[in-house]
C-alpha cells in the first residue's frame, strides 16, 4: 500500500488570492447587510411577527445540517473502517468545522440582540433544546478539532478511533438537536413530529456529502491535483443512497401527516395549493433535489462523468435549500388553527390567514456570506494544514475494493 | 539606563503631580447636574462613594427582584435614578439622563463604559398625566411621628424619601 | 455622623434629628430595625395566587376595540412610530400587538363570536420551555413574561407559542413609559399589567376599558382564591381554554365560544 502524502493546498498565487479576495468581498457585503438589519432593526427585513424566522435561518439551518453531514466521510474512514475514505478524513473534519462556523455566524448575526452573545453563552435554560444546541455546537468544534489533531499527529494516532467514535455520536446528537428545534414545537402543525430528528440526520448525510464532493473537486482543480475515478464513484454511489433516503423520509413524513385528519390542512397547503411553497416542494425539493440528481448519479450514460457528479451534487444542495425553506418558512406561513371548526372573519394579527413573506436582499446577502465564511475557512485551513492528500489516484492493486 | 538630570526629574514630578491632581479632581468633583432633584438632596439612596462604585450591582440585583419576583419597592430602582437625576432645560422640559453631558452619560463617557439601560428604559421622569399607571405608587405617609421605638400599635411611619435617606445614613458614615 | 456630600441639604436639621434616632435604634435594637426594613419591602409575586382572565365572548362587542386601545395606552405601545415608508400590511405584521380582536364564524352553524386574544398565561408555557437563556419566564403568581435583560431576540418563543401572542420589536423605540421598557431586538407580550397588579390594583387596563364601555366582557382575578369573582364565575358556568388539547392549563379562559 502506498503511503498517503498530505500537503498544504498550494496554488499559484493569483488563483488562490483571487479566490480568497472574492470570498472576502462576499463576506464584507454580508456584514454590511447584517449591520443594516441590526442598525435599523428587523423592520427592514421581510420577517415579521408572523414569519419570525426567515431566509437567514434557512441558510443557517442548511449549513449547520450540512456541517454534521460533512463529517461523515471521516467517520466512515476511521470508525467504520472504509479504507477508500481514509485519506479524505482530514478534509472532511475541516469542512465540517467550516460549515458549522458559517451557519452559526448567520444565526448569530440575525439575533435581535447579537451584542448579547455573552448572555447566550452564560445563561442557560436546560429545558430549552436551543440551549442544548449551543452546547452541542461548541462541543462539536472541540471534538472535531481534537479529531483532526489525532488524524494529523502521529503521536496521538492511538486516540483516533475513540475520538472518531465520540465525534460520530456527537454529530448524530447535533443533528438530532437541530431537527428537534422543530420537532418539539407542539404549536405548529407542520413541525410537531418526532420524525423531524431522524429526517434531519438523513438530510445532513445528503447535504454534507454533496458539499464535500463539490469542495473536494474544486480544491483539487484549484491545486491541479488528481482524484481517481474509483474514489469519486464511491462517493457518488453513497450520495445516491442518501438522496434516495431523503426522498423516502419526506414521503413517510407526509404520509404520516396525511393520515391525521387534523393535519390535512397543512398537507394540502404544502402539497397542493400553497403557491410558492408547493412549487418549492415539488419542483425544488423533489425534482431538482431528488429525481434529477438520482438520474445523474445512476444513469449508465454518466458513469464516469465528473461534470455529472458536480451537477448532481449542486442540485442536491439547491434542492436541500428548498427543502429547508419549505420546512422553516412554509411551516410558519400556514396559519395555526386556534379555533377548530371556526373561520376567522377579521383579525388585525393575520389569524387564520396564510402569512406572506418576501425576503429582502439584505437577508439573502447575510445568508450567502455565511456560505462564504465556510468556504473561506476551508480555503485557509487547507492552505495552512496538511489536510489534502498529494494525490487521490486510485490504488493500483485495487486492494481497497 | 540614562541618568535623569535634575530638570527632567523635576518636570516628571510636576507632570505626575498634575496628573494626580487631575485625577483626584475628576473623582471628587460632583457629577450631579444642577437643576435636577438630586442636586437638592443630601445623599443618594446610599453614600455617594458607595453609589459610584456599586450602583451597577445594586441595580442589577434589584432589577431581578423587580422583574422576576415582582418586588416593586426595592431600594435601588432605575426609574428613581431617572426621577432624581434628570435635569430640566430652560423651557422646563426634562433632558434625557443619557444625553450628552447629563448625569448618566457624563460619567459613563468619562470611563468609557457603555450605557445600555436606556436602549429600553425611559430616559426622563414620567409626567404624572402619562397614560400608564404602573409604578406610580408614591406612599402617602404621615411625617410627624419620629420615634422608631415609640409603640407597637403605631408602627414607624416615614416617607419613602426619608426612609431611603435614613438607610443611607445608617449604612454609610 | 457627618456625610461628606457635595450637596447642601435644605432640611438638614430635621433630618439630623431623625438620623440620630435611627442610628440609636440601629445600635440598640437591630432586630427592630430589621423589621422596619422588611416592612418597607413588599413580598412580590406570591405563589398563593394565580392571576387569570375570564372573557365572556357573548358580551364582547363586534367592532369594539376598547381593550386593545387601553392596552396600547397602558403599555406605551401607542408611543411607537411607524417607520417611514412602511406599508400598512407590514406595519400590522411587525408592530407589537399584546391583545388583538378576533371575529369568528362557526363553519357549521354560522354563529358569530368576537373575542380578544392575548397571552394565555399557561401553567406550562411552551415559550418558557424553549427559551435558551431563561428570559421567558413565569412569575410565582402565574404571569408569563419576558425579562428583557436576558432576551437575545432569537424568537424561538414566538415559534413555540400556540397563540401567536408574542411580538418582536422590529425597530428603534424613541419613547417608552417608565413601567413598560421597550427596545429594538427583544420579544414581549401581555403581562397581565404586572406593574399595575404589583402596585395593588385589582383590575387590568383592558378590563377597566371594557367595563367603562359597559360591556363587562373581561374579568381579572385570582384563580386560586375560591371567593374571587373569577373563580366563582368559572365554577358557575362552563368555560373553554383555547387549544385545550395541548393541556397547557391556560390562565385565560373563555365562555360561550
Amino acid at each position: 500500500m502506498i503511503k498517503t502524502q498530505y500537503r498544504e493546498l498550494y496554488c499559484s498565487s493569483p488563483r488562490y488570492w483571487g479566490g480568497l479576495a472574492s470570498l472576502a468581498f462576499i463576506i464584507l457585503v454580508g456584514l454590511g447587510a447584517a449591520f443594516h438589519m441590526e442598525h435599523n432593526g428587523h423592520f427592514v427585513t421581510g420577517m415579521s411577527n408572523q414569519i419570525v424566522w426567515g431566509l437567514p435561518h434557512v441558510f443557517a439551518i442548511f449549513l449547520i445540517v450540512a456541517a454534521s453531514g460533512a463529517l461523515n466521510v471521516a467517520s466512515i474512514g476511521s470508525v467504520f473502517g472504509g479504507p477508500m475514505y481514509k485519506p479524505l478524513g482530514r478534509f472532511s473534519g475541516l469542512l465540517a468545522i467550516g460549515l458549522l462556523a458559517g451557519g452559526l455566524v448567520v444565526l448569530l448575526l440575525d439575533l435581535g440582540r447579537p451584542d448579547r452573545l455573552i448572555v447566550a453563552m452564560t445563561t442557560y435554560n436546560f429545558k430549552s433544546i436551543f440551549a442544548w444546541n449551543i452546547i452541542l455546537y461548541t462541543g462539536f468544534f472541540t471534538i472535531v478539532g481534537l479529531y483532526l489533531w489525532t488524524m494529523m499527529d502521529r503521536k496521538f494516532e492511538q486516540y483516533k478511533r475513540p475520538v472518531g467514535f465520540a465525534a460520530f455520536f456527537w454529530r448524530i446528537a447535533l443533528t438530532t438537536g437541530t431537527g428537534s428545534i422543530f420537532g418539539f414545537l407542539v404549536a405548529r402543525e407542520a413541525y410537531d413530529a418526532a420524525i423531524m430528528a431522524p429526517m434531519f440526520i438523513i438530510m445532513s448525510f445528503s447535504y454534507g456529502l454533496a458539499f464535500f464532493i463539490i469542495t473536494l473537486i474544486s480544491a483539487y482543480w484549484w491545486a491541479g491535483r488528481t482524484i481517481g475515478d474509483l474514489r469519486l464513484a464511491k462517493l457518488k454511489n453513497l450520495l445516491g443512497v442518501f438522496v434516495g433516503a431523503v426522498l423516502y423520509f419526506a414521503l413517510v413524513y407526509h404520509l404520516t401527516n396525511l393520515y391525521v385528519t387534523q393535519h390535512h390542512g397543512v398537507e394540502r397547503f404544502i402539497l397542493l395549493d400553497g403557491g410558492v411553497y408547493t412549487n418549492m416542494f415539488w419542483i425544488g425539493q423533489v425534482l431538482i433535489g431528488g429525481i434529477i440528481p438520482l438520474f445523474l448519479l445512476y444513469s449508465p450514460a454518466f458513469t464516469t462523468s465528473r461534470f455529472a457528479i458536480m451537477v448532481a451534487s449542486l442540485l442536491v444542495l439547491i434542492g436541500g435549500f428548498f427543502q429547508v425553506y419549505v420546512i422553516v418558512i412554509g411551516g410558519q406561513a400556514y396559519p395555526m388553527n386556534l379555533f377548530p371548526g371556526k373561520e376567522v372573519l377579521t383579525s388585525s394579527f393575520f389569524d387564520g390567514v396564510v402569512a406572506s413573506y418576501t425576503p429582502t436582499i439584505a437577508e439573502a446577502l447575510l445568508g450567502i456570506a455565511g456560505i462564504a465564511v465556510s468556504m473561506t475557512l476551508v480555503a485557509i485551513g487547507s492552505r495552512m494544514l496538511r489536510v489534502l492528500p498529494e494525490s487521490l489516484e486510485d490504488p493500483a492493486d485495487g486492494e481497497c475494493i | 539606563m540614562d541618568r535623569l538630570t535634575g530638570i527632567k526629574r523635576f518636570a516628571g514630578v510636576l507632570i505626575g503631580g498634575a496628573l494626580l491632581l487631575l485625577s483626584t479632581g475628576a473623582i471628587s468633583e460632583t457629577a450631579v447636574t444642577k437643576g435636577s432633584k438630586a442636586a437638592g438632596l443630601d445623599a443618594c439612596v446610599a453614600p455617594t462613594a458607595v453609589m459610584r462604585r456599586d450602583h451597577m450591582d445594586y441595580l442589577k440585583h434589584d432589577r431581578d427582584m423587580t422583574v422576576r419576583k415582582g418586588v416593586r419597592d426595592t431600594q435601588y430602582s432605575l426609574s428613581e435614578c431617572v426621577e432624581c437625576h434628570a435635569e430640566k432645560d430652560d423651557a422646563g422640559a426634562y433632558k434625557p439622563v443619557n444625553a450628552e453631558g447629563q448625569f448618566c452619560s457624563s460619567c459613563h463617557n468619562y470611563v468609557a463604559v457603555s450605557l445600555s439601560c436606556f436602549q429600553c428604559h425611559r430616559k426622563t421622569p414620567e409626567s404624572t398625566a402619562g397614560s400608564g399607571t404602573a409604578m406610580k405608587q408614591e406612599g402617602s405617609f404621615s411625617t410627624d411621628s419620629l420615634g422608631l421605638l415609640q409603640s407597637l400599635g403605631n408602627p414607624v411611619s416615614l416617607s419613602r424619601d426619608e426612609l431611603v435617606r435614613l438607610h443611607a445614613t445608617v449604612k454609610g458614615d | 455622623m457627618s456625610c461628606s456630600n457635595d450637596q447642601p441639604d435644605m432640611n438638614r436639621r430635621e433630618f439630623l434629628g431623625k438620623s440620630v434616632v435611627a442610628a440609636t435604634a440601629a445600635v440598640v435594637a437591630p432586630g427592630v430595625m430589621l423589621t422596619v426594613a422588611n416592612a418597607a419591602s413588599d413580598e412580590g409575586a406570591s405563589s398563593a395566587v394565580r392571576w387569570g382572565l375570564l372573557i365572556d365572548t357573548n358580551k364582547c362587542a363586534d367592532g369594539c376595540s376598547a381593550c386593545v386601545d387601553a392596552c396600547n395606552k397602558e403599555n406605551g405601545i401607542d408611543l411607537m412610530q411607524r417607520p417611514t415608508g412602511q406599508s400598512d400590511e407590514m406595519w400590522n405584521a411587525q408592530r407589537p400587538q399584546w391583545v388583538r380582536k378576533v371575529k369568528l364564524r362557526d363553519k357549521q352553524t354560522g354563529e358569530i363570536s368576537n373575542l380578544p386574544m392575548m397571552c394565555q398565561h399557561c401553567e406550562h408555557p411552551p415559550c418558557v420551555d424553549v427559551c435558551p437563556t431563561g428570559a421567558s419566564f413565569k412569575r410565582a403568581d402565574g404571569i408569563v413574561m419576558v425579562d428583557r435583560h436576558t432576551c437575545i431576540g432569537c424568537r424561538y418563543c414566538m415559534m413555540a407559542c400556540p397563540y401567536k401572542a408574542r411580538s418582536f420589536i422590529h425597530q428603534d423605540v424613541a419613547e417608552q413609559l417608565t413601567g413598560t421598557p421597550r427596545g429594538k431586538g427583544c420579544v414581549e407580550s401581555c403581562n397581565l399589567c404586572a406593574g399595575r397588579i404589583d402596585a395593588g390594583h385589582s383590575t387590568t387596563a383592558c378590563q377597566d376599558a371594557c367595563n367603562k364601555d359597559g360591556h363587562q366582557a373581561i374579568l381579572f382575578g385570582d384563580l386560586k382564591n375560591p371567593d374571587s369573582a373569577i373563580a366563582k364565575a368559572l365554577k358557575a358556568e362552563s368555560s373553554h381554554q383555547i387549544r385545550a388539547d395541548l393541556e397547557l392549563n391556560t390562565g385565560v379562559r373563555y365562555t360561550n365560544i
